[in-house]
């Protein structure tokens, strides 16, 4: 009846896991209750969980993934912490089974469940304002994606409580993650977890290709769209183009766990060497879909503070395409000591060279956008220098890394986990804490405390020195990833040292928390009504904050690239004037299909990961009834009536003299 | 390596300049020094001449790169003070986005670097490739090494003999390392002697390494491969030819045999931190038949395209990876 689900498969004698599933317990239910109490959830069926607005799937997205960097950093610290005692034949308090679990649902969510999120929610966030759309170009795919994710991220989380988590590192390597290896469920949590999040993805990318194609505003050229925007472009080329390579290895991987094929196990033909490429080809590529982003990122925050137009905005945007090119051609320098031949290994290793040249000149013309720039030093700009310092000596660590002979030392080793780090945290979060701070305000018609959030960048990049200097310092020594513990004492005080980096980091987190709730509380103070609060140089910050559901009253013509802040420069300056005459706008309903398929999906993967046939069968049939259901659904588009824009519109009109 | 740290003092002063980058740059010193002075280090006081060789490839590559890191960081630090809000001093130009100039230096000086470092990459990806014997008077070692869960199994082909999670090489002569795995993937790695090679079931990998200073030298799975990852150490002893000697006839005193299948099905059983064992005896082409094994598949269902695996040559190794 329920598979290999029991209630034995819940880890009671785990201290550690039921107290913490005691704390989300309580906070869930208090959230529940708050939510009963105050009568909201019909409100948020109709206006967050149903909604197709852009803006909201965006916000959705960031609220999750900030939720999930909680939990990705309480692994990190819980590592940090095993790694400062277990020296010297001491075991630490985490035994090899739990560690190991730790340490792969650590990657998992720090690269699935936070940094994508923030990259798809800001996309979501800014990419149709950027570019005038109304809306992308298929909003029903748009809520399913987002609920999909949230699938994965529900899986993930009930690993915790309901059975195990992978053992295996966060890429699964088989065989390792093969039956015979791993007969536990953590891996088909790991499988369902990231197949059904990963088809989501999937559809996002192809969901922002074809907006970014086709739904630019009257005169916006591919070589007039903000540097954002393209950015945005090359990822879900990535995303669209390396995605399916991921689902079908987990595809091969789950035909080997479930009926017994043989892809990637050690006997009757399977290659493990074939897997190994194979999450890489896609692996690769992902780590541009997280930084592609955040580029564009520090591109638009370093323009609009130093009130300077960007420097090179063609090299940029080809350094960008040829980046994502280039992030196809070297997915081998992650496994140099597979044995491939010195030409082979020559060849992915000044492969992955190329790639640090438009890197570079991107750097430069950063720098170059400072120059003679008239630079305010707000918390986004503090993001954005901390990056470039911080990227390059990381960009500097992969470079060392491509070398083949000095990666037969360094694979492996620390080295890798500080490098990347280097360029994760460096670049990826330091960007995406970027555009939280610079795309808050244009999202919920207030700005965040700079006070907090600069605390928050300070705890962050020093805990980041001081958190991950000495794991390159110990890789010298020989000290390896994932050793749940280690016999020489001479490396624990850095080990110390690295711990005290991630406390210093967790206060980077805690200021962010507090970032949000005291933002919130002073939002009266902090509010913005012109929808510009930087004084921006692209449409986003043309129209009102948060913007109304159609964004645009009237869609903006665009004659060059940084069209608004042209507009600003006419003689006269822009004014915010109400237009004379209104017209229907076409818009796209809300959708309850999107949650609800998403929820068959949950169920379907759930029972699939603890082998509850009728469940996955009754899961899979849900999953095309409502698909269907939603196919001959031709109520799915409404028109806002005239009047009903010219209200809004001078309701904030009005809004905006009263503050005048 | 002078230059390098010159650079790092200089970008230690900028650091200082501002009060609030104090930390950071008390951070670096912390650390700096530590990468580069490499005392007590296996990575940088190596103990064989590979190592020896990746040790300078790997400070070369760092030297090049700070060529254009350390001007990029003080760039950043100096435009960003220079360029301030309230400096009104500064020249300040809106609409300036292009130049030619900058924008060839900009794509040149990385260019040249690269180019450098791909010349660099190309020779010593060939000098340094792990399957390249190491020329040498002395004749060649061979040791099959095979990751187990989670240990270690030596096998002195030549000498007839196997060891369980420790070895020993003669100093100043060659050694080829032939490395499989009875389990998952694994990478065989003594740091202190230089390159990693992966160690994967049914396929025959190998790394030349020689040791140069007689001493005993930590090694280990260097990729992880489950519960016992942490504790599959070993040691490698490297000894006079002497000692190797008395070393080996210390192992053909066991009692043990390694055979195939039969003992090496007891040792291939999960363990973790299993001690040392000697084994005075071993299958002619243990190693051959355990890859051979995977080729078949392991069960009497095996398909009849398999059949080539009755070749008695090693049918693929990993350099089919290419």
């Amino acid at each position: 009846m329920f598979g290999k689900l029991s209630l034995d498969s819940i880890p009671y004698h785990e201290p550690i896991i039921m107290v913490t599933a005691a704390v989300i317990g309580i906070v869930g239910a208090l959230i529940v209750g708050l939510i009963t109490y105050y009568r909201k959830w019909g409100y948020l069926w109709s206006e967050w969980i149903t909604s197709i607005d852009h803006k909201k799937i965006g916000v959705m997205y960031f609220l999750v993934a900030l939720v999930m960097l909680i939990r990705g950093f309480a692994d990190a610290i819980m590592m940090r912490t095993q790694q400062a005692i277990a020296a010297g034949g001491a075991e630490g308090y985490l035994p090899p089974e739990h560690y190991d679990q730790i340490f792969t649902a650590h990657g998992v969510i720090m690269i699935f469940f936070v940094a994508m999120p923030m990259v798809i929610g800001l996309m979501n966030l800014v990419v149709p304002l950027q570019i005038g759309a109304r809306d992308v170009a298929f909003p029903f795919m748009n809520n399913l994606s987002f609920w999909l994710f949230a699938v994965g991220v529900i899986l993930v989380n009930m690993s915790l409580v309901i059975g195990e988590f992978a053992k295996t590192g966060w890429l699964a390597y088989a065989p390792l993650s093969e039956l015979k290896y791993s007969p536990g469920v953590g891996v088909d949590y790991w499988i369902w977890a990231l197949q059904i999040s990963g088809i989501g993805t999937t559809l996002t990318g192809i969901n922002f290709f074809v907006t970014i194609l086709k739904m630019r505003t009257k005169g916006m050229s591919l070589f007039r769209m903000p540097i954002f925007t393209w950015t945005a472009l090359c990822t879900n080329v990535l995303i669209i183009l390396s995605f399916p390579i991921l689902t079908v290895t987990i595809a091969l991987l789950t035909l080997d766990r479930y009926l017994g094929m043989h892809f990637f196990t050690n006997d009757m033909g399977g290659s493990q060497m074939m897997y190994v490429n194979l999450i890489w080809a896609w692996g690769h590529p992902e780590v541009y879909i997280l930084i592609l982003p955040a580029f564009g990122v520090f591109s638009e925050v370093i323009a609009t503070f130093t009130k300077k137009r960007l420097f090179g905005y063609k090299t940029m945007v080809w350094a960008t395409v040829v980046i994502a090119f280039l992030s196809f051609t070297v997915w081998l320098h992650h496994f140099f000591t597979m044995g491939a031949g010195a030409d082979v290994n020559s060849f992915f290793g000044i492969a992955t060279m190329i790639i640090a040249i438009p890197t570079g000149v991107k750097i430069f013309n950063w720098l170059f956008t400072m120059y003679r720039g008239r630079i305010q030093f707000t918390t986004p700009v503090l993001w954005t220098i901390g990056f470039i310092i911080t990227f390059t000596l990381g960009g500097m660590t992969g470079v060392m890394l491509a070398v083949p002979g000095a990666n037969f030392v360094l694979h492996n080793t620390l080295f890798v986990i500080a490098h990347f780090h280097n360029v994760i945290i460096g670049g990826v979060v330091f960007g995406m804490m970027a555009g939280f701070t610079y795309w808050f305000p244009k999202a919920f018609g207030f700005t965040l405390s700079e006070k907090w959030g600069k605390r928050s960048f300070w705890c962050w990049l020093i805990g980041f020195y001081v958190a991950f200097m000495p794991l390159y310092a110990l890789s010298f020594f020989g000290a390896m990833r994932r050793m749940q513990s280690y016999e020489q004492t001479e490396w624990q005080p850095l080990m110390i040292v690295a711990w005290f980096g991630a406390v210093i980091i967790a206060c980077g987190i805690a200021c962010i928390v507090i970032q949000l709730v005291v933002s919130i509380r002073d939002r009266e103070k902090n509010r913005d009504l012109t929808g510009d609060p930087w004084d921006g140089r692209t449409l986003e910050w043309s129209t009102s904050s948060p913007p109304p559901n159609y964004n645009f009253a009237y869609l903006p013509d665009v004659a060059s690239i940084d069209s608004y802040w042209e507009m600003k420069q006419q003689p006269g300056g822009f004014k915010r004037e109400l237009a004379t005459k209104f017209e229907d706008i076409h818009m796209p309903r809300n959708t309850a299909e999107g949650p609800i398929l998403s929820l068959f999906a949950l169920l379907f993967g759930f029972a699939l990961i603890w082998h509850i046939w009728w469940l996955a069968g009754l899961g899979a049939i849900g999953m095309f009834v409502t698909f269907m259901f939603r196919i001959f659904n031709n109520d799915t588009d409404y028109h806002v009536s005239a009047a009903e824009v010219e209200k809004t519109e001078r309701e904030y009109h009005k809004r905006l003299e009263i503050q005048a | 390596m002078l230059q390098g740290r010159k650079a790092f003092l200089h970008w230690g002063r900028e650091m200082r300049k501002r009060n609030s980058l104090k930390y950071l740059s008390v951070m670096t010193w912390l650390t700096v020094p530590l990468l580069l002075s490499g005392c007590g280090s296996a990575l940088m006081d190596p103990s064989g001449q590979i190592g020896q060789g990746l040790k300078s490839l790997i400070i070369t590559a760092f030297g090049l790169m700070l060529i254009v890191v350390i001007p990029v960081i003080v760039m950043t630090i100096l435009f960003a003070w220079k360029y301030r809000e309230t400096n009104l001093a500064a020249k300040y130009t809106p609409n300036w986005e292009h130049s030619n100039i900058i924008e060839v230096f900009v794509w040149a000086i990385p260019c040249v670097i690269i180019l450098f470092l791909a010349i660099l990459t190309w020779q010593t990806s060939h000098s340094y490739d792990p399957h390249k014997p190491i020329a040498s008077e002395d004749e060649t070692l061979t040791i099959d090494a095979i990751a187990l869960d989670w240990k270690w199994l030596f096998i002195y082909p030549d000498q007839g003999i196997a060891a369980v999670n420790e070895l020993a090489m003669p100093v100043d002569t060659p050694v080829h390392f032939r490395v499989t795995s009875g389990t998952v993937m694994n990478s065989f790695m003594i740091p202190n002697l230089g390159s990693q090679i992966y160690a994967m079931a049914g396929m025959n990998n190998d790394v030349y390494l020689e040791g140069n200073e007689i001493g005993t030298f930590r090694g280990r799975s260097t990729h992880y491969s489950g519960a016992g990852f942490s504790e599959m150490l070993f040691d490698a002893h490297v000894t006079s030819d002497a000692d190797f000697q008395a070393w080996v006839d210390k192992v053909k005193q066991s009692p043990k045999t390694m055979t195939f299948p039969d003992d090496y099905n007891d040792l291939a059983e999960p363990s973790i931190a299993n001690p040392v064992e000697y084994f005075s005896q071993v299958s002619p082409d243990f190693y051959g038949d355990l890859i051979r094994s995977y080729k078949a598949g392991q069960g009497s269902d095996s398909h009849g395209e398999h059949n080539e695996s009755q070749e008695p040559s090693m049918p693929m190794s990993a350099q089919a990876a290419e």
